[in-house]
């Protein structure tokens, strides 16, 4: 399996990129077969960040399960809280308050738009230019304080629980949400100055890790990866939750299938989400924060599936109920794995440099795809 | 006035007087040696201190303020903290190369600071082929960074080291034949000639356009040739970690680390001396008392500045830029500088021959 030789017998060299390296952004280990500097082939390995979220869900109650999740994707924890959430409530036939479907829809946006900033700035490092990745973090910072004072967490949220959740909003969420917009639609003009609009970043990203549309379907490809290659696959459309029926917005495509498409759909996207969130914003109704409840929730026997569209793709729960207070086993299909299983038809054939740039519009979080 | 000049006649009149001839040589050889290494070490300190501080202020950042004021002294702690460090040698390298392929790189960037006018009349050797001088040293640096890549015994050292030799082989050509315009035009390769030829204005002034040409061509292949961003492919962090130094620890790192700084400061002192006038003071035609204030300025605060001026325009390529692939490194190079700038040196020549630079 590992030629740790490093060299086969074609004369090909054979180099291990991770667990420990800059651009993988955290423990993923890539063995990659180079010609010269010409990728031959991209093999994962994974398992160095796994930490049996599924088997440890089995002894966590119904109310506890859905913590572990915002470890998974650390980067749309909200997202994923809220898919748990919505399994849960499938399984006890729950009436959500209109406050809490805004709220939640609320963040689940915002989480998006901090998500993409930071894959924004990322990305420009992966490919060499390190100031983006400040610029980014200067707006991520305004969403991650206004993330504090509404759950007191800054990463892992906790915040959507089964039947709403779990505090009330803080006084100010809507004004310091709506300084954030103002801010920041002028902000991504800037980004695009300063990276989309740069004549060495095209070159590197245009025609690179390209994929068609049948090869995306048959990866599974999701989220902006799969968009970027002109697969309608967002789940807030496909089959709507919360609000997302009542809301206007525009499912991001491309069609190109290269670096830069993805790269434009999630800059798009982040436009998307600001519109979805002006919607919102002014009209969160009164009212209860989350329904009533049980102390201890206990799910009918049967199985229960609630997929939500993350930053990354299409994350699904699937719970298999016994009628216990603990689940019987939990699945979690995660956007990052599939999105993963392409790399290696993506990098073939181009450059050592091209890989960074096909894995950073990839937009990998390893702790989604271990878990 | 202050004036380096004045300081170099006093000490060698002093010299001269107190001692024998060959001993006054053999004395003013050390003081030589001794002061290009300070300049070196002063320099190499400066130079990452006011990177830091460019890279801070392009990221909103504020930068090293900690340690003395204004966190001057953060260099030197760092620096502190490299001796400090082992030096490791990793096991499979070939430990003579690996040792030796620091001081390589580092003496190459030393020989290069011999023709360089630091002020008007100081200069350490004012060699008749100063520019080929220049541009030949400067080439030995690639054998040692290969040699490090070579020895180290690390795949990304090798991969780095590769694509260092590469780009330096390649983009030398583009650097050279840009210095070689001003050589047509002032007619000497002696950096005092050329800095003599602009007395009455810098080249970039009164060369028109194919000397603007020739200057960004410049910047770009020095840029390229001491491997910074967006050219720092042979170190490109995020593809081969630290390329051709991956394995170098301690004091070994810090020399590569201070010989890219130093190389910087030499590629952009030969584009002030070549292209901006040297120490060769501002001045506007006739404006008598114009010129006249210009020329209270002190000439080694022009080349200083001028320098400067370049090294900061590196600084912030570095920090806008994203970084080129390998073969669009190249394609750069072969495809569009190197065409650009033999059709530019026609354009010189024709121009030198006509007298339409005067």
């Amino acid at each position: 399996m590992l030629e740790e030789l490093g060299t086969n017998d074609q004369g090909d060299m054979i180099i291990n990129v991770g667990p420990q390296h800059p651009s993988t952004h955290g423990v993923l280990h890539l063995v990659i077969t180079l010609h010269g500097e010409t990728v031959k082939k991209v093999e994962p390995h994974l398992g160095y960040i796994h930490r049996s979220i599924e088997k440890m869900s089995e002894s966590l109650s119904y109310r506890q399960f859905s913590y572990v999740t915002s470890r998974m994707d650390y980067l749309s924890s909200h997202i994923n809280n809220h898919a748990c959430a919505l399994a849960v409530e499938k399984g006890l036939q729950l009436e959500i308050p209109g406050r809490a479907q805004y709220i939640r829809v609320i963040l689940d946006e915002l989480t998006r738009i901090a998500s993409h900033q930071l894959w924004w700035g990322a990305l420009a490092m992966d490919l060499g230019a390190f100031t983006p990745f400040f610029y980014s973090f200067r707006e991520r910072e305004m969403i991650n304080e206004v993330m504090e004072e509404t759950c007191g967490a800054r990463l892992t949220m906790n915040y959507i629980v089964p039947g709403g959740v779990m505090f009330d909003l803080h006084p100010d969420f809507q004004k310091k949400v709506k300084i954030f917009l103002a801010e920041f639609k002028s902000k991504i003009h800037e980004y695009n100055e300063l990276v989309t609009g740069n004549i060495i970043f095209q070159n590197r990203t245009k025609g690179v890790g390209y994929i068609s549309k049948e090869n995306a379907i048959s990866y599974g490809m999701t989220g902006p990866s799969g968009r970027g290659s002109g697969f309608k696959c967002d789940v807030r459309k496909l089959h709507p939750y919360e609000l997302y029926d009542q809301l206007k917005f525009e499912e991001i495509t491309e069609e190109g299938g290269d670096a830069f498409a993805r790269y434009m759909v999630r800059i798009r996207e982040m436009e998307q989400s600001m519109n979805i969130i002006e919607q919102l914003i002014d009209n969160i109704p009164e009212g209860d924060f989350q329904a009533k409840t049980k102390a201890v929730l206990k799910l009918p026997k049967g199985d229960f599936y609630s997929r939500v569209e993350t930053a990354r793709g299409e994350l699904g729960v699937y719970i298999v109920s016994e009628g216990g207070t603990t689940p019987y086993r939990i699945k979690y299909r995660s956007p990052g794995f599939s999105n993963l299983s392409a790399l290696n038809d993506l990098a073939v054939g181009g450059k050592l440099g091209d890989l960074m740039a096909t894995m950073g519009t990839l937009d990998l979080v390893i702790p989604d795809i271990d878990r | 006035m202050f004036s380096l000049e004045k300081l170099v006649s006093i000490i060698q009149a002093w010299l001269q007087s107190t001692l024998r001839d060959p001993w006054a040589y053999v004395v003013v050889c050390v003081m030589v040696g001794v002061a290009a290494i300070a300049l070196f070490a002063i320099l190499g300190l400066m130079l990452v201190y006011m990177e830091r501080k460019v890279a801070a202020h392009m990221q909103i950042r504020l930068g090293p303020n900690r340690v003395g004021p204004m966190g001057l002294f953060q260099t030197t702690a760092d620096t502190l903290k490299l001796v400090m460090k082992e030096g490791l040698t990793p096991d499979g390298a070939d430990k003579f190369l690996f040792n030796l392929a620091p001081f390589m790189v580092m003496i190459a960037a030393m020989l290069i600071l011999a023709p360089i006018a630091f002020a008007k009349n100081f200069q350490i050797w004012d060699i008749s082929i100063g520019v080929l001088y220049v541009a030949a040293v400067s080439s030995v640096a690639v054998i040692g960074i290969l040699m490090a890549g070579w020895s180290s015994n690390n795949k990304y050292s090798l991969l780095g080291a590769m694509r260092s030799a590469a780009q330096i082989v390649s983009y030398e050509l583009s650097a050279g034949l840009s210095i070689l315009a001003i050589v047509i035009l002032s007619g000497s390769l002696k950096i005092s000639d050329i800095i003599n030829s602009q007395a009455d204005g810098w080249w970039i002034i009164k060369g028109h356009i194919p000397v603007i040409i020739a200057f960004i061509v410049f910047i770009i292949a020095v840029t390229a040739e001491t491997n910074r961003a967006p050219f720092d492919l042979a170190e490109a962090e995020s593809e081969l970690t630290a390329g051709f130094h991956t394995e170098y620890s301690g004091m070994k790192f810090a020399l590569f680390f201070l010989a890219e700084y130093i190389n910087i400061f030499i590629g952009c002192a030969i584009g002030a001396t070549i292209f901006l006038g040297g120490w060769m003071p501002f001045h506007i035609g006739n404006w008598e008392a114009f010129n006249h204030v210009m020329d209270f300025i002190p000439s080694s605060l022009w080349f200083i500045g001028k320098t400067v001026f370049l090294i900061f325009l590196i600084m912030w390529f570095r920090w806008t830029f994203p970084r080129l692939r390998v073969d669009q490194l190249l394609n750069l190079e072969w495809k569009y500088l190197l065409p650009i700038s033999m059709v530019n040196l026609l354009v010189v020549t024709l121009m030198a021959i006509m007298g339409w630079h005067l």
